[in-house]
């Protein structure tokens, strides 16, 4: 994009810039006031948190326009060049000292009751329905469905790995998802409970899809739990990155996720446990043959 | 006791008699002289570090890799954390803390001038150490300076020089925070009750008592990587029982006291240049005491905050979010303090006041993107994004380097004798208070957008607000030059000034001559000095 083109782009999005954003900022292509705010997402446990965030950074506004308001008055009014002489008897107040200690107490106490409710709702994994283990390794994901024996290995694509080498001389806007691309993505079944386990297998890692409202660390040694559920109707990819430092290569191990009808799921489950098991079949044909008789 | 060591002081040295060329400073007792070599030493250390934070930038400039491989980029953030925090502004607050402790309290010097020099001087071999890991095979330390395991365990030769790097600059921290509150406690003169203390006095007092109980802590952390790493135990390894988490446990016990310990001689210094800008006394002194006291204790009980996302139980998960919420409550009174000393006040817009009054909005600003990230279940979309990276640098930069800037302008004039450049000054402080925005504000965009930290290249939708990021992120730097030049050329010479560099000013290091005796109070002032030094 030339400098103008992306001024342009850029005052258009300015002019009808709102505080809510289209969920699927990321996928418009956009990069500048397209990229406010946090994403809504797709799960009902991301628009809690979406709205969370907005209403804690709108309590903050307020109380940021009343205090800064008090502060720039202060510094017009209250200026010596004005011929301001100090009330130099004003130093204490107990009765306004009072209220500005209790009243942040409150609003504390208030914005802590929706914070914990969402939180008890997020610790709930209960009746899930899925589980599949996600095991982060440097530098990529492993996924495991452990009750349907499918398991795969999940790497930054082609495209984005040889356009990402220091002085590659490729473009990385001619990249499709630069960085945010998977060889094979995790595919979920919409309108499920997913349960993932996520546990690492070297250093720490940290599971991150943004429009689900989950991330997790993946610790050498510890399973941890999560879960999302994506609507009904929002069937689609969605994209992720690690988001705990794991090393060199800890930039380039983004997640994709392949959210699909229930039915597509099924059939892509049974379809790639068939294969796997031929695969596997296939390889312990070929080890008996190259091994001896005793190593059965 | 403090009569006692203050009379043989003043007995030891009657005379000007210094030291002269380089034994003046290796062997160095003089509160001054150690002070000046602090503040030399951290600004050194703020260009260093500052370097490895404009390489950042430029490598984040635009998409892809231009400039670095990702492990040398890994090592730049890290290095970056380190030299920020452990060698400029923790420096930088002990240089102010000997300038201006012994002058304030009406002492002729610190309590214990041989520690002091050892303190220091521990500190250039810490990061010749530190800094010349850049060199050894593997390179600098790369796993942030979290340290966290097992990720720290794969640096390579330069893991032991990290580890004992550590240690020395945590030693010295930890003398020269002894020596801070022994003079403090035994060298105040007859009449300076503690509720007459400066608040810069006050909080440094504090401050050091951080220092000394959580420093050993992370002495203590990194002597068990070292074991992990070299002599086969398994503190932090899964596999042989230990527990990768502990560590972060561990480490954000000294963490986040850490943090206040960056922090609060800020608060310290704003205390005393509000006043004195505003012409009027500071509104509530006993409760800003309380306040930094109440915030120095809770800063014990909400470490686990940083660490929301490795999986702790629903209930430490509440805890560590209420805990944190209520440290906003006496950070908001001491917020509400400052506007109110300016209510009514007869206020004048010199450069220590200009740096006061944007500490003031733009640590609030980081104060609200913190309060933002207590709430847990959105902080599992801010963790360990750009969000986070903007709003410790809210309260990092504009909120602790603006206080030292804020102090050094207050009392440059003290130390020298001479007034500085105040139009320089000026424009030194709009161009900070500019591109500090114009740097990190964006940072919140990118880190809402889903733009995870310390990552050398990022997806070409972040570009926009990396490069605006980064063009703050050049102008900043460049304009921190102006700082060590102002404060160069007003050494050399300016005009003369008074006792009382300041109108407003009150306390008793405007008491002495300008520029201030090489021994301060060899004889403690009279109760009538130091009342009207107290002006609360």
């Amino acid at each position: 994009m030339t400098i103008r083109a992306k001024l342009a782009s850029l005052a258009s999005a300015f002019a009808a810039a709102s505080i809510t954003l289209p969920a699927h900022a990321h996928e418009d292509g956009g990069s500048g006031w397209s990229q406010l705010n946090m994403t809504q997402g797709v799960t009902d446990i991301s628009r809690k948190i979406y709205d969370l965030h907005m209403l804690i950074f709108w309590v903050c506004v307020i109380i940021a326009v009343i205090v800064f308001g008090v502060m720039i008055y202060s510094i017009i009014s209250f200026r010596k060049s004005r011929g301001a002489i100090p009330d130099i008897t004003l130093v204490h107040n107990t009765k306004v000292e009072a209220v500005w200690t209790t009243v942040p107490v409150i609003i504390l106490i208030a914005m802590a009751v929706p914070a914990a409710k969402t939180l008890v709702e997020i610790e709930d994994t209960t009746k899930t329905e899925l589980t599949i283990k996600v095991t982060g390794f440097q530098w990529g994901w492993q996924y495991d469905y452990l009750d349907d024996g499918v398991a795969f290995y999940s790497h930054l694509d082609r495209k984005s790995n040889k356009a990402r080498e220091l002085l590659s001389g490729i473009d990385p806007n001619s990249v499709e998802h630069y960085l945010l691309n998977v060889d094979h993505p995790l595919v979920v079944p919409v309108d499920t409970k997913v349960r993932l386990l996520v546990t690492g297998a070297d250093v720490i890692h940290s599971w991150w899809v943004p429009d689900f409202g989950v991330k997790k660390d993946a610790i050498p040694g510890f399973v941890n739990e999560a879960w999302f559920r994506v609507d009904a109707d929002k069937a689609g990819l969605y994209r992720g990155q690690c988001a705990e430092l794991c090393g060199r290569d800890h930039g380039f191990m983004p997640i994709v996720v392949d959210a699909r009808s229930k039915a597509d799921f099924a059939a892509w489950l049974k379809n790639t446990a068939a294969q796997q098991k031929q695969t596997a079949q296939a390889a312990d044909t070929t080890a008996s043959l190259s091994a001896p008789a005793s190593a059965h | 006791m403090a009569d006692e060591l203050a009379h043989a002081a003043a007995h030891d040295d009657d005379h000007d008699h210094k030291p002269h060329g380089w034994r003046r400073w290796v062997y160095a007792t003089n509160h001054k002289d150690i002070g000046t070599m602090y503040l030399i030493f951290a600004c050194t250390m703020f260009f260093i570090g500052g370097g490895a934070a404009m390489l950042i930038r430029l490598e984040l400039f635009q998409p892809g890799l231009q400039f670095f491989d990702p492990q040398f980029f890994n090592s730049l953030t890290t290095m970056h954390a380190l030299i920020m925090i452990f060698g400029a502004i923790m420096p930088a607050w002990t240089g102010l803390a000997n300038w201006m402790i012994p002058m304030q309290v009406g002492a002729p010097d610190m309590a214990l001038p041989r520690l002091n020099n050892f303190s220091f001087w521990i500190l250039p071999f810490a990061f010749t150490l530190l800094l010349s890991s850049f060199f050894v095979p593997g390179g600098a330390p790369a796993g942030g300076w979290t340290m966290y395991p097992p990720l720290v365990l794969q640096t390579g030769s330069s893991f032991p020089m990290l580890i004992f790097a550590v240690h020395l600059m945590g030693a010295s921290s930890i003398l020269g925070a002894i020596n801070v509150v022994v003079t403090i406690m035994n060298m105040r003169a007859p009449g300076m009750t503690l509720l007459r203390m400066p608040m810069f006095v006050w909080t440094w007092l504090i401050t050091a008592y951080l220092l000394i109980a959580v420093m050993p802590v992370l002495a203590g952390a990194v002597t068990m990587l070292l074991t992990d790493h070299f002599f086969g135990t398994t503190f932090f390894t899964a596999a042989g029982g230990g527990d990768p988490v502990m560590f972060q446990h561990i480490f954000w016990f000294f963490g986040h006291p850490e943090v206040y310990i960056l922090i609060l001689p800020a608060f310290g210094i704003v205390s005393e240049i509000i006043p004195t800008f505003s012409r009027k006394p500071l509104f509530g002194y006993e409760a800003m005491v309380y306040a930094v006291a109440s915030i120095a204790f809770l800063s014990f009980i909400v470490w686990a905050h940083h660490m929301f996302t490795v999986g702790m139980p629903l209930a430490a998960q509440l805890f560590f979010m209420l805990s944190t919420m209520l440290i906003a409550v006496p950070t908001g009174v001491k917020v509400f303090n400052w506007t109110a000393t300016m209510w009514k006040g007869s206020l004048s817009f010199e450069p220590p006041m200009l740096f006061a009054l944007a500490f003031l909005f733009l640590f609030s600003i980081g104060g609200f993107s913190g309060l933002m990230l207590a709430m847990v279940p959105a902080d599992y979309q801010y963790q360990d994004t750009y969000f986070v990276v903007a709003h410790f640098h809210y309260v990092l930069v504009p909120g602790s380097i603006f206080g030292i800037m804020a102090g050094v302008y207050y009392w440059l004039p003290k130390w020298t004798g001479n007034m500085y450049d105040l139009k320089l000054a000026t424009w030194h402080f709009w161009l900070s208070a500019i591109f500090v925005n114009v740097l990190f504000f964006p940072q919140h965009f990118l880190g809402l957008a889903g733009m995870p930290r310390r990552i050398p290249d990022y997806a070409v939708q972040f570009t926009d607000w990396n490069m605006v990021s980064s063009i703050g992120g050049f102008a900043f730097g460049l304009s921190q030059l102006l700082f060590p030049y102002i404060i160069w050329k007003c050494a050399r010479g300016g005009v003369r000034v008074g006792n009382k560099a300041w109108e407003g000013a009150h306390g008793l290091e405007w008491e002495l001559p300008s520029p201030a005796p090489y021994h301060s109070w060899t004889t403690a002032p009279s109760d009538a000095v130091i009342a009207r030094g107290a002006a609360h």
